[in-house]
């Protein structure tokens, strides 16, 4: 097996190994899915499983390349591993691809898992518009979203303050990412900034590509692939390695 | 360039700064296959900036180093496959115990030690599926020491592999560094513990304050020193004049009890010194005799730096104190 397949898997072994790592990308994504779903707590659109799936799969991709991402790179510099790697023929540059790779393999499962509780719910996206492509970018270019503040965050502070900060912002963009309820209901001024944050144009690009009707704005096109291109950017200009 | 000939290790005047601070001011450093170097002194001697000049972790501010003849920051790929690092702490997912981390060590290498092989040698075996974060202090130490020799490297570079070692480990660093010795490769370790560079070393480098205060095979650091010393312990608070007249050099009691003199420790001075003793009826409880130890030279050579240095200057330079050996007076005289 070639260094950079060995070391995609021990990323991804040590992610799937963390007990609260598969509580945030799996764990809570689907309780939210299945109890938003049965309990409808929001108003309507926000129970409906075309609305859901989608926003769920959003909130996954975050967990997933912010948070789950983002702590463990953070303690990874802390504890030298970084550091160390830099000095064996791997590299840094096959270290960084490894965890995308590690990354994308998570979503697969995440994906799988999700789009298995949405259909045992009654989620039939293929009776409508149907996947597409354009669905499949949207994840890439969120996926580089998140994983770039994640490691902009992991390169940048101390560990345990990436573990609370990478939290406090999955919260806030839990809050105010329009992925579990439309964003109409927030006041003026908050609303006009979460609709430049990543998450709501993550939820709108996935739902108007899996099937919910209207399609999608065109502005939450142009805020994800903003954030999937100065985030990454900022992360490789930014980060320290040890 | 590279060549067959080129050494393991070529530190030329070697310059590392952080911002105003030099942390190595002018440091030359050649060695072959075979050696063993021990970087010796204080914090903030600089000893960890050389070296991870070496690792390629720092690019000189002045000065060049290579090796293997090869630049260590501009020609990674040649330096990674040859060198063996060992961080003063950490370099081991938290979550990954040691055989894990020595097979996906073994992946990065052409043609790499056995992870069984090397869990053995650092007696891991039992710790084999222990969590990093869940092993002990020394433990940990073993395991970066045996993840350093996976690639069969040419030149290892050791950062303080005794810090926090229990006996056992030190016993285990011994006999790698004995076999890195037969099979050719180039160690750089540093240590402030005097005892393990006495130990380990083929040669010692003495480092103050980013420069190089003394350098060469222990006889020749010990000849430097001076001429030997005699240490006892005795009853305390004994009038020594007579004794000092009749040795020809002033006895000092740095401690209660404990004296000391500067003078070769042949037979016939020592002769006279327990001739002396039990002239007065005084008993003798320890007695040693012999070169100096590095410990005296190290002290006077350091002695200058320690008394000028501020608390917490040298970056990267590990958290320890001074020598843990048990500090003396200097001789008098």
């Amino acid at each position: 097996m070639s260094a950079l397949l060995a070391q995609a898997a021990a990323e991804t072994r040590t992610t799937l190994r963390r007990g609260e790592s598969l509580l945030l990308t799996i764990g809570i994504p689907v309780g939210l899915l299945v109890f938003l779903s049965l309990a409808k707590v929001f108003p309507p659109p926000s129970g409906d499983l075309s609305y859901l799936v989608p926003g769920v799969l959003a909130l996954a991709i975050m967990s997933t390349g912010m948070v789950s991402l983002g702590i463990a790179t953070g303690f990874e510099r802390e504890y030298q591993v970084l550091k160390r790697l830099g000095a064996t023929p791997l590299g840094r540059p096959r270290l960084v691809l490894a965890k995308v790779i590690s990354v994308v393999v998570v979503e697969v499962l995440q994906v799988v898992v999700i789009v298995a509780a949405g259909v045992a719910l009654g989620w039939r996206p293929w009776a409508q518009a149907g996947f597409s492509a354009a669905a499949l970018a949207g994840a890439l270019a969120g996926t580089a979203a998140f994983a770039g503040l994640g490691l902009l965050v992991a390169g940048t502070l101390r560990a345990d303050i990436v573990l609370a900060l990478a939290n406090a912002l999955w919260l806030v963009l839990l809050l105010l990412g329009g992925m579990l309820f439309p964003l109409g209901k927030l006041p003026g001024p908050l609303r006009s900034a979460a609709d430049l944050l990543p998450a709501d144009a993550l939820a709108q690009v996935l739902r108007g590509t899996l099937g919910a009707a209207g399609g999608v704005p065109l502005h939450s096109w142009v805020v994800l692939v903003a954030w999937a291109v100065v985030a990454p950017l900022a992360a490789a200009t930014f980060f320290r390695w040890e | 360039m590279a060549g067959p000939g080129a050494p393991s290790l070529e530190i030329r005047s070697l310059t590392v700064r952080y911002g105003e601070l030099v942390a190595v001011d002018g440091v030359d450093l050649v060695a072959g296959p075979g050696e063993v170097v021990t970087l010796l002194g204080p914090n903030g001697a600089g000893k960890t900036s050389t070296v991870e000049a070496a690792e390629g972790y720092r690019r000189p501010s002045g000065g060049s180093v290579r090796v293997l003849g090869h630049d260590p920051v501009t020609e990674r790929s040649a330096v990674a496959p040859v060198i063996g690092v060992m961080l003063q702490k950490g370099g081991v997912y938290p979550g990954m115990g040691p055989r894990e981390a020595l097979r996906l060590f073994a992946h990065y290498y052409p043609d790499p030690r056995g992870p069984e092989e090397l869990l053995e040698r650092v007696g891991l075996g039992r710790a084999a599926r222990t969590p990093w974060r869940r092993l002990s202090g020394g433990e940990q130490q073993r395991l970066s020491l045996a993840l350093a020799l996976v690639g069969r490297p040419r030149v290892v570079f050791l950062d303080e592999p005794t810090s926090g070692v229990d006996p056992e480990g030190r016993q285990v660093l011994r006999d790698i560094v004995a076999s890195l010795r037969e099979e050719g490769a180039c160690t750089v370790l540093t240590t402030h513990e005097l005892e393990e560079a006495e130990r380990l070393a083929t040669r010692v480098v003495v480092m103050a304050k980013g420069r190089v205060v003394a350098s060469g095979a222990l006889e020749e650091l010990a000849a430097q020193a001076g001429p030997g010393e005699v240490q006892w312990t005795s009853r305390p608070g004994v009038d020594v004049s007579s004794l000092s007249l009749l040795l020809g050099s002033p006895v000092a009691e740095p401690s209660p009890g404990r004296y000391r003199v500067a003078m070769a420790g042949g037979p016939g001075p020592v002769a006279t010194l327990t001739g002396w003793l039990a002239a007065q009826g005084l008993p003798i409880e320890q007695l040693r005799a012999g070169r100096p130890s590095l410990e005296e030279l190290y002290l006077r050579l350091t002695a200058q730096a320690r008394a000028d240095e501020a608390p917490g200057d040298g970056p990267g330079d590990g958290q320890q104190g001074l020598p843990r050996r048990p500090r003396r007076g200097r001789a008098a005289g």
